[in-house]
């Protein structure tokens, strides 16, 4: 089986950051729509799943993805993020990130299976779902005896929904160790900053409260990214669930979009534009 | 398949027919697993659950979560059934269902019992009367609603087979056994249960053996009723309804379920779009229903045999 180039240098990989920021602005700013803040910050972590971590192969996508590793995004709308780095990494061919969001598209406004893009395994834009449908392809794999392993992504806003703790308990209950789940922990939402709109309180305490393995890294520090996957991975198939919590800045990357809440579904304008690339140097060629 | 008696060969439950064929359907395929939100005995799962305790899912009282296990069962290949009551299979779960299951394209299949009124003495917050209507107007959704134990178990069996989101409902009270064992069941092709030619009656579900009533009824009065069981509310064997419609000018149309959104409104767009000729619906009033018995609550919101003669001639004097 081939697999997707792992690139474990960690120069190459902070190079695919800035292209994978690129096409997140140059994506959003095309159709002027579109969420560039927690794209951004959850770029590190994209990249380091797609081209290090995850066993996976771009060429011969299938849905169930037995023998390899599966990814579940679900806080669907950082869908700019997920299409670049599938694109990147070879599921459909880069310049398709040109239709994000455009009419007869396979790259919808939220992520789905209908439209047959590959990489894409369940529909995500409604928040709180993702985590029980991690469990359930986990699941899957352990009746089908196959050992890699399932990574879901869920933003910390979204751990408002009462489902994702329904999944929770569920998971640790029934030790659903083959599971790492991660929340991008950077404390804004759409109407603010998480502690002002509704508080998340000690994440690591209630995910441990309910069972699970916990550990933190930092999702904008490759060195660190890659160290808490790691570490993560070697959690696994202990009889708990892992969770990262993984803290990052939204807007990561961009000057005037870090950390700050206002970048969560706006898109910039031409000048905007010009200044965020400005910073992101182009480096593996824009689409 | 056309006779014109159907004597009771037995009395079962709908939801043991579930359990019966879930059961077989889980020997013949080993993709096959099923997921329960803490309500196996009551939808009899406790056979598969036995047989196959490691295909078995006890999720605990936390549906929608369910629903999303069952969505990510199916990346890897197996074939979930999830079990819980109709109100919980639906309502909800809306959105679970709609987002991780039907837009999806998942090969889910729900399995909900306790539907309609014949629930009985728990009451209108579990008695859901809109879940067909729902489950319908997703798309790729398929929707099933068979009237006995034999064509539950032949249903569940069916659908097993069948790649897609499949909504499968049924119910609580033991009911009449009135279908052969060995009937054909197939998904979307409506079954004429008797041949007639002055009104067509098309039920689904329980009202089934209501109509089945209501057909020798009309006889003794010199009437001749066509009986459509439509276990399929969608697809909607269009043909089917065209075709018996086309022979006897008019129709009834009974279900345990609001007017609003179930297998009547589909008759009805059928027969405005391709066909019109008048329609009477028996069905729930578009209210809620109440604590009673099955045969309270059937008489009183007008699901009973002498509704459906009523319905009927009503509809002869309208052609």
């Amino acid at each position: 089986m081939t697999r997707a180039a792992s690139v474990a240098d960690i120069p190459q990989l902070e190079k695919i950051c800035s292209q994978v920021r690129r096409d997140i602005v140059r994506m959003v700013h095309a159709v002027q729509s579109g969420h560039p803040g927690g794209s951004l910050g959850c770029t590190e972590f994209f990249t380091a799943l797609y081209f290090n971590v995850l066993k996976h192969d771009a060429q011969v996508f299938d849905m169930d993805g037995r023998g390899q590793d599966i990814f579940f995004l679900s806080n669907g709308h950082i869908s700019p993020v997920f299409y670049s780095v599938l694109a990147r990494s070879g599921y459909f061919p880069v310049a398709e990130l040109a239709t994000f969001r455009k009419l007869n598209t396979r790259l919808q406004g939220h992520p789905t299976t209908h439209e047959g893009l590959p990489g894409v395994r369940m529909a995500s834009g409604s928040l709180g779902q993702g985590l029980s449908v991690g469990i359930g392809a986990a699941l899957a794999k352990k009746l089908n005896g196959d050992k890699q392993l399932v990574y879901t992504l869920h933003g910390d806003g979204e751990l408002q929904e009462g489902q994702i703790w329904e999944a929770a308990m569920f998971a640790a209950a029934k030790k659903v160790d083959n599971l790492i789940s991660t929340i991008d922990s950077n404390g804004r939402q759409i109407d603010g900053d998480t502690d002002k709109v509704l508080p998340l309180g000690d994440l690591d305490a209630k995910w441990r409260a309910f069972g699970w393995d916990v550990l933190h890294m930092n999702g904008n520090d490759m060195t660190d990214v890659l160290r808490g996957l790691a570490d993560a991975k070697g959690r696994t198939g202990k009889g708990k669930p892992v969770m990262i919590i993984m803290r990052t800045e939204m807007g990561q990357g961009v000057d005037f979009m870090v950390g700050s809440h206002e970048w969560h579904g706006i898109a910039p304008n031409d000048e905007q534009l010009a200044k965020a690339l400005g910073q992101l140097p182009e480096t593996l060629g824009d689409y | 398949m056309t006779s014109t008696t159907y004597p009771v060969l037995d009395n079962k439950d709908t939801r043991s027919g579930f359990g019966a064929g879930l059961l077989e359907a889980g020997k013949k395929n080993d993709q096959v697993v099923a997921l329960c939100a803490d309500l196996t005995g009551s939808l009899k799962m406790d056979a598969f659950a036995k047989q196959f305790p490691e295909r078995f899912v006890q999720v605990g009282v936390a549906e929608a979560n369910m629903m999303g296990i069952a969505a990510g069962l199916t990346i890897g290949g197996k074939i979930p059934f999830t079990g819980t009551f109709a109100n919980f299979s639906t309502g909800r779960v809306y959105d679970q269902i709609r987002q991780s299951i039907a837009y999806a394209g998942k090969n889910v299949k729900i399995c909900a019992s306790h539907a309609g009124l014949t629930l009985g003495e728990d009451g209108a917050t579990h008695q859901i009367l809109e879940d067909i209507g729902l489950m319908k107007m997703l798309p790729g959704m398929t929707v099933i609603v068979p009237c006995d134990y034999n064509q539950t178990k032949a249903a569940t069996i069916a659908i097993a087979e069948h790649e897609g989101p499949v909504y499968l409902r049924f119910g609580r009270p033991k009911w009449p056994v009135f279908t052969a064992a060995d009937r054909p069941f197939t998904i979307g092709k409506a079954d004429v249960m008797s041949e007639g030619s002055d009104v067509t009656i098309f039920a689904c579900g329980h009202l089934v053996w209501k109509a089945v009533k209501a057909v020798e009824e009309l006889a003794t009065q010199g009437i001749s009723a066509e009986l459509i069981n439509v276990h399929t509310i969608k697809p909607l064997d269009e043909e089917a309804v065209l075709k018996s419609v086309y022979k006897t000018g008019c129709a009834v149309s009974c279900e345990e379920h609001n007017m609003i959104g179930g297998l009547g409104e589909s008759i009805a767009s059928v027969l405005t779009r391709r066909l019109p000729k008048p329609l009477e619906l028996v069905a729930v009033q578009d209210s809620f229903g109440e604590s009673g018995t099955p045969d309270q609550l059937l008489k009183k919101y007008g699901l009973d045999t002498p509704d459906v003669v009523a319905a009927a001639k009503k509809v002869m004097a309208r052609k």
